[in-house]
């Protein structure tokens, strides 16, 4: 298979068919808490989308020139990830404050979120897991953000309707979020088997 | 008394998964077979006591503009121990749900724990809290990951447990479910609360 294939393959599989909230649960804080209203969701898709690649750049540099070749991955590569990216989205947030007050504000609410988010540390997780390259890692970074702008922008189209329907009195509050989460991922389930 | 107390909060009162509903991911995630699920409460104690213990001992000299950073170091380190540990005693389960005994570090409760009660409070009641919180949530995700194993494989822990007649709901144990059982435990939870704030 050529690379360019190889790249899309990681794009697809790891956008929809291992989408990071509905098959694999990571992020599931902000995916039920910032989904009441589109444009949070969308907010907080964006700055995901960024954070993500640009971290997971970084804990590639760090994995393969650091930690591999002084031995030292088993041991420091928990710690030195969430550190370096924790700190990472800090500078950002202190960077585009400055810089781009415009962006800053769109953004701004929801990266302080993201720091302690599991979502952006699984990613660097999985990429380094899967012994991907960098190109390779950027795309994975980029397919798994897109697959998670994807379930929010879902979701959260889907919970402005609720607002207007009949939910069982069981179900009422956070618990047809769940639910609804459940069909949406049945759904996902069925791009399983896409790629052999 | 008052000692037990600290536990007993933890496990029913404050339950960190039901009531809080934080920490949900990994439940989620691990609860499709009682072997993980039993794996990864081992390691939540192993990171959540200790690391409880430590931040606790610390906490006079922790600055408190850098306690974030700190509480993320101490717990690392101890979810660094625990993952090298189910790695080289666990090996199986360990390959199945690496990605999220690598993500405790970021768990919700655990950060939360030291945050909202370590850092206020003596070795002995924030070792009890620990201990208390491993409970409830060990407790919440066992017994989902029960339902789960016995209802979608017939099995318990790889055991079979009914008969080779009964038709297994795989369902059960593929990511849907776990939404729907956190759904359904969610709904219970609120509309017991409702009921409890209406008779008031």
């Amino acid at each position: 298979m050529s690379y360019i294939a190889n790249l899309a393959k990681i794009f697809v599989s790891s956008a929809v068919i291992n989408n990071i909230i509905l098959i694999q649960f990571l992020g599931l804080c902000s995916y039920i808490g910032l989904t009441n209203e589109l444009s949070s969701a969308t907010g907080m898709s964006y700055a995901v989308i960024f954070v993500t690649v640009a971290s997971s750049i970084l804990a590639w540099v760090i994995d393969n020139w650091i930690l591999i070749p002084t031995g030292l991955q088993p041991a420091l590569q928990i710690t030195t990830f969430i550190l370096v990216i924790g700190s990472f989205v800090g500078l950002v947030e202190i960077y585009l404050k400055k810089a781009i007050p415009n962006l800053y504000r769109a953004m701004g609410i929801y990266l302080p979120l993201i720091s302690t988010n599991c979502l952006i540390l699984g990613v660097t997780f999985i990429n380094s897991m899967n012994n991907y390259d960098l190109v390779e890692s950027i795309f994975s970074a980029f397919g798994i953000a897109f697959g998670y702008m994807l379930a929010m922008i879902l979701l959260a189209g889907i919970r402005q309707r609720l607002v207007n329907s009949d939910v069982p009195e069981f179900f009422k509050g956070k618990a047809i979020a769940f639910m609804v989460s459940g069909i949406l991922s049945l759904a996902f389930l069925g791009f399983s088997g896409m790629i052999k | 008394m008052k000692k037990l107390k600290i536990i007993w909060d933890a496990i029913i009162p404050n339950n960190p998964v039901l009531i809080i509903a934080i920490g949900l991911c990994s439940v989620i995630a691990v609860s499709n077979s009682v072997q993980s699920a039993l794996l990864m409460t081992l390691v939540f104690a192993m990171v959540q006591v200790p690391s409880n213990v430590i931040i606790s001992a610390m906490r006079k000299i922790i600055p408190n503009e850098l306690r974030v950073p700190i509480f993320v170091t101490v717990i690392a380190a101890f979810t660094t121990i625990a993952a090298l540990l189910s790695q080289a005693y666990f090996n199986a389960i360990y390959q199945i749900i690496k990605l999220y005994i690598l993500l405790v570090v970021v768990n919700c409760i655990i950060i939360g724990r030291a945050e909202a009660y370590a850092y206020h409070n003596g070795v002995v009641d924030s070792l009890l809290d620990g201990i208390g919180n491993t409970i409830g949530y060990g407790l919440v995700l066992l017994s989902i990951a029960v339902v789960r194993e016995l209802v979608g494989k017939g099995s318990l822990a790889g055991f079979q447990i009914l008969p080779e007649s009964y038709q297994p709901m795989l369902l059960m144990v593929l990511p849907p479910a776990g939404f729907f059982m956190i759904g359904i435990l969610t709904g219970a939870i609120e509309t017991y609360l409702r009921n409890k704030g209406g008779k008031k």
